[in-house]
Parts: C-alpha cells; structure tokens; sequence
C-alpha cells in the first residue's frame, strides 16, 4: 500500500504512526497549523484516499472533512466506537469504515470491573490518603468503606464488553446479572427498573443516539444513596448535571468514571469527592491492547489497499 | 458481684480493642467487661489488676495488628485465662504455642474476612497494572486538560497470577481472576489436593513464572521475609507484587529498593512493616498503590466480625466448642 495517501488527523500511537509511515505515503493533519488546516486539506485533497480516526468526541470523520476529501475511500477508527464519524454521508459516498473491536473488549472490561471495586472500597481515595502522611498523622486510622463481592450488578448494555464485565463480576459472587437492551426509543422505564433492583449499575452500551442519557434523573434516584454508578461507554449515556447534583447531595452512594460528557473536561465538583473515582478515558489504554488495535488499523488498510475484504468493517 | 437468686454474675472478660459504642453495649449486656483503652493504665498493671480480681476473667477479646501480644508474658499475667479471641484475620500476634502449652484456646475470625480481603487485592493489583490511583491524581491535578493522554499502562486479563498462601483468601484471590483469563499457580508448604492450579514448590521459580506475585500467606517464621531479593528479582523487571498479608512478609527495604532501580513494574501495598509508617520513597511513585491496612475494613465484615466474636465468647462460656478455633500449624 506504498501509493496509498492516508491521512491521520492526530497523533494517535508511535508505533501506529512509524507503520503509515513506512508502509504508506502518510499526511498529518497537525503538520498545519489550525487555522489553515482547510489550506492544507484543499492542498492534498486529491492524494488522499484514506482517514485515521481516534475514538471518543471530536475524533473527527464529520460530514465537513468527508465533502472536503473527494478521493477518500475509507475511514479506520482506531478506537471500537465510530459515533465520531458520519455513516450517513460514509454511504452516500460510498466511504468504508472500519473499527477496533474485540482487542479491546478484556481492557475495558477490566477498567470497569476496577472501577466498580474502587468505588464502594475507595482504594485511589485511600493512596491519596496515604500519600497525604494522614494515615500516620491520625495514628493508624481509616475509616471502613463498603464491601464489593455480593452485591448486584446491573449491566446496561450487553454487547462484548458487557458480557466481559458480566463473567468477571460473577467471579465475586455478584448475582446473575441482568442485562439492559434497549429498543429504539428515549425513555425506557425498565432502565429504572434494573436501577431499583441493583446495588450498582455499569453502562457499557455502544455510543448509539438511543442511548443518549439513558442514565436519567430517575434511574440515578432508583439506584439511590447507597448506589454506585460506573461508566465505561460514553459519557453522552449519562445525565451528567444530574449525576454531579446526586453525587454532591448525597443521593448516590458512588462513581466510577471513565468517560465525561466533554472530554477532558471533568466537573470541579467530582474532583472534591472521596466516593468518586475518575480515570482519563484509558478503557483500552494498555501496550498490549493499543498495539492490536493498530496491527487492526493497518491490516484493514492494507486489506483495502489490495481490494480484499476488510477485517472489521463498520460500513 | 454474684446474684445469688436470680442465677450467676455475667462472666468477666478482658477487653483489649477499641470498639464502637453499639458494640460495647452488646458486650456488656452479656459480659462484665474489663476495658483495656478506657483503664488508661499500663498493659501490665491493667493484667495484674483483673487477675487479682475475686472472680478473674476468664476470656479475652484482642486486637490484631500486633499493637498487643499475647504472649507467655500476657498469659503469665493472667492465669485465669481459658480462651482468646482476636478479630483481625492473621493471628501472628498471638503465640498458638503458649497458648496450646497452657490449654488456652483461641478464637479467629474464621473466613469472614477473605472476600474483602480478596476483593482489595484484585483492586490492587487492577490499580497497579493500570495505573488507576496514578490516573486518578492525573485527572484530579487537571493534567488531563492539559497534557492529554495519560500513558500506556498494562494488561491485567490473561496474565500470570502467582499466589503466596493458597487458603481462604487466596482461594478467593485466584478464583476471582480467573474470571479476568489469568493462568493462577500457587506456593504454599504442601500442595493442595483438588485445585485446578500449578503447584511450585519453590517459591523463586513460582516468582519467575508469574507476571503478578500475590503475597496471601499468614505471617510465621517459614514465611517471615518470603519475598526478598532473590524471589524480587526473579519476578523481573515487568513484573509487580501485591501484597494483603503482613508487612514481615517482604523485605521492605529490598522492595524499595527494586522499586526504585526497577528491577520490578510496581507494587500494591496494603501493609507495611511499621504501620502507620510508609517508606517516603514509596510516595512519589506512580507505579506503585498504598492503602492504609484497610483490606478488611468494609461495613459489612464489620458487623459480620462483631456477631462472630460474642458468638465465639458464647460459646466458649457455655462450655461449647469455638465456632472459628485457631489450631496450631
């Protein structure tokens, strides 16, 4: 795929970006600075016949950088969630997308499972704690905090990584988890209903519109003071004003977060809080992972480039 | 005072713990409580004087964590003594032989405590491997914003799980992360019969083959600095240790001293030597979780624990077997 003009709009991974570079005639969108981006995309647009995303908001893939890119051919994510790119007007253009699942799905699942123990168990809160000198100025003293093992996890969203969740979290004894799916509308009282019956809930449903907020006022207050809620799918899931008042006043017992309404913006009020745990979108973020999500990106280019069938398509 | 009517005197019990209000007064509803921390007194003067007692105790309730020993000195101090319970989940601060010498039997807190205890360790070793305080401080310090990214970390699902002490605890460890895809092998003093994991013998080759060494083990001489040098370097440069057993159970100054050099990835401590005291140098690093021996510290055991230890006083006053005795190893 040495002739194929691939685009990358950030900096993504070393070794992702050193691979285009020796295998493809590699462009990067941050060679130009912002303001005359449009200059530098008008310059190369005929070259280009492919885009590499990242994940999360903002990762780009809009409608405005696909009608700038007459040649484009394809967009590989690499990232398992593609709500960044726009499928409609990928079809309309008869664009192919790709994406990373799978790779990540023993990550993620992880990150979930740590954050749903720290959060009742408070474990970063204690390191803090410690790092402070507090355990030695208060003589040897912690409080308790709250057991893990046992208690009911609901699951929404039982996909890959809600399915990986579920077979960890049943290794500590939690009951049979129960699974959300939702159907294609916005207020889904059984959401409330898992809530009522769950100890702690864990959103892991892929980025779709249906999904937006599905965690409510209502289902925040179901789940109740002693709750704990723990996001790994989007922050767009989740009420997040909402679930910063509940926190704050004490009508949810905990968080576990890894994701935020608008990355990196995490609201002051959660960084004051012992029963909260924040992490900075890291879900996939291990060695291992990020490079099988690269190898991923460049077998599906290079499965393009030699007009075979693509790896993981999403389009 | 003996009621001579309406049946006998509560019997007397040496209490040497701080409890909470709730529990204290269940304790004194059944028992005439001697009460160590609320005497002010000395440990030797506050023995003596309940042994001088008309009608001295004859059970105590003790802490954990080595701040008292009940030791022959202890015992030699109140002869009266039949039975000892103690409420934390090791019993290295209490001297099983002396107290098998002298017909003393002990209360534990049997099992009641190795799912949290599990629970903590699996939460240390996720937030070790992926850096989940570290990036906690990241986010909290507004560097998210600001520099981006946090770093790669590394992959817990499939890695190789070395268990110290494959008992209560950690069976509940290994059982736990098998459900994350890890190979789970073990070190103990003898094999056990019907687990599904590797056996080392050795415990520097189970360091070798392991990714992740768990220290599980109770605190006794065989296991006193179990992971030193030689077991730290043989777990290697991409390798961390967690440890929910007792700070005597590694060589703390050697582990600092990896740390440092990283001849080991990180580390998941939730004892120390000196508790409440932390190597400064452990502090500033990244790679490394502290907690504050807390592994058995939920709301839930609490209140477990409490129910256990009048169980077991009850039992022992009623002339009853100990619902969880301490034998001898």
């Amino acid at each position: 795929m040495e002739s194929l003009g691939v685009l990358l709009l950030r900096p993504l991974d070393t070794y992702l970006e050193q691979e285009l570079d020796r295998r493809c005639r590699l462009l990067r969108l941050w060679d130009a600075p912002h303001d005359r981006r449009g200059e530098f995309l008008r310059a190369h647009a005929l070259s280009i016949r492919a885009v590499v995303t990242g994940g999360g908001s903002g990762a780009g893939g809009d409608a405005e950088l696909i009608d700038a890119l007459p040649r484009l051919e394809i967009i590989v994510c690499y990232a398992v969630g593609f709500d960044h790119v726009d499928l409609t007007r990928c079809r309309e253009r008869g664009v192919r997308v790709t994406n990373t699942p799978d790779v990540l799905t023993d990550d993620v699942a992880d990150l979930a499972v740590g954050l749903a123990i720290d959060a009742p168990r408070r474990i970063p809160h204690a390191d803090r704690y410690v790092r402070a000198g507090l355990w030695k100025a208060n003589n040897g003293y912690y409080g308790l905090t709250n057991q893990f093992s046992g208690k009911r996890v609901g699951i929404i969203g039982l996909g890959r990584i809600g399915l990986a969740i579920a077979k960890r979290v049943e290794g500590f004894g939690c009951p049979r988890t129960r699974q959300q799916a939702y159907p294609n509308y916005t207020y889904l009282p059984t959401v409330v209903q898992l809530a009522a019956v769950s100890d702690g809930l864990v959103v892991a449903c892929s980025p779709k519109e249906q999904s937006r907020g599905i965690v409510s006022r209502e289902v925040i207050e179901a789940l109740g003071p002693r709750g704990v809620l723990v996001n790994v799918g989007r922050g767009a899931h989740v009420d997040q004003p909402e679930l910063v008042a509940a926190l704050a006043e004490g009508r949810l017992g905990g968080a576990g977060l890894d994701v935020f309404e608008a990355e990196s913006d995490v609201p002051q009020v959660l960084m004051a809080l012992d029963n909260v745990v924040l992490a900075p979108h890291m879900g996939s973020g291990t060695r291992e992972t990020r490079k099988a999500m690269a190898d991923l990106v460049l077998a599906n280019l290079e499965a393009h480039a030699l007009s075979k069938p693509l790896l993981t398509p999403v389009v | 005072m003996a009621s001579a009517a309406t049946g006998a005197a509560k019997p007397g019990l040496l209490l040497l713990r701080r409890t909470d209000a709730t529990f204290t007064a269940a304790l004194r509803a059944r028992f005439r409580v001697l009460d160590f921390y609320a005497s002010g007194a000395p440990l030797r003067a506050f023995l003596t004087a309940a042994a001088a007692e008309p009608d001295p105790p004859r059970a105590a309730l003790v802490v954990a964590g080595g701040a008292i020993l009940v030791d022959a000195a202890f015992l030699d101090a109140v002869p009266s003594l039949g039975c000892v319970v103690t409420t934390g989940a090791g019993v290295d601060h209490v001297d099983l032989a002396q107290c098998a010498g002298r017909g003393v039997v002990v209360a534990g807190a049997g099992e009641i405590f190795s799912v949290d205890v599990a629970d903590h360790a699996v939460g240390l070793l996720i937030g070790v491997l992926r850096r989940l305080a570290a990036a906690g401080r990241y986010v909290r310090a507004g560097l998210w914003p600001a520099q981006g990214d946090y770093r790669l970390t590394s992959k817990l699902s499939g890695k190789r799980v070395g268990i110290i002490g494959l008992g209560s605890i950690g069976s509940q460890i290994a059982k736990r992360l098998q459900a994350f895809g890890c190979a789970i092998s073990y070190h103990s003093r003898a094999p056990k019969a019907s687990v599904p994991y590797r056996y080392f013998p050795d415990v520097h080759a189970l360091a070798a083959d392991s990714d992740a060494l768990i220290v599980a083990c109770a605190l006794n001489d065989a296991t006193r600095r179990i992971v030193g040098r030689r077991v730290l370097d043989a777990l290697g440069p991409d390798g961390v240790l967690v440890n929910i057993a007792r700070g005597g159970n590694v060589d703390e100054q050697e582990l600092v001293a990896a740390l440092q050099d990283g001849r080991i990835a990180g580390a998941g401590l939730d004892v120390f030597q000196n508790e409440p005291h932390v190597p400064p140098e452990l502090r500033d690093m990244d790679n490394v979780v502290l907690t504050a021996h807390e592994a058995v510290s939920t709301e839930e055991s609490r209140a477990d624990l409490q129910e256990l230890m009048i169980g077991n006083l009850e039992a022992f006053f009623a002339g009853k077997p100990l619902l969880t005795p301490v034998l001898r190893p």
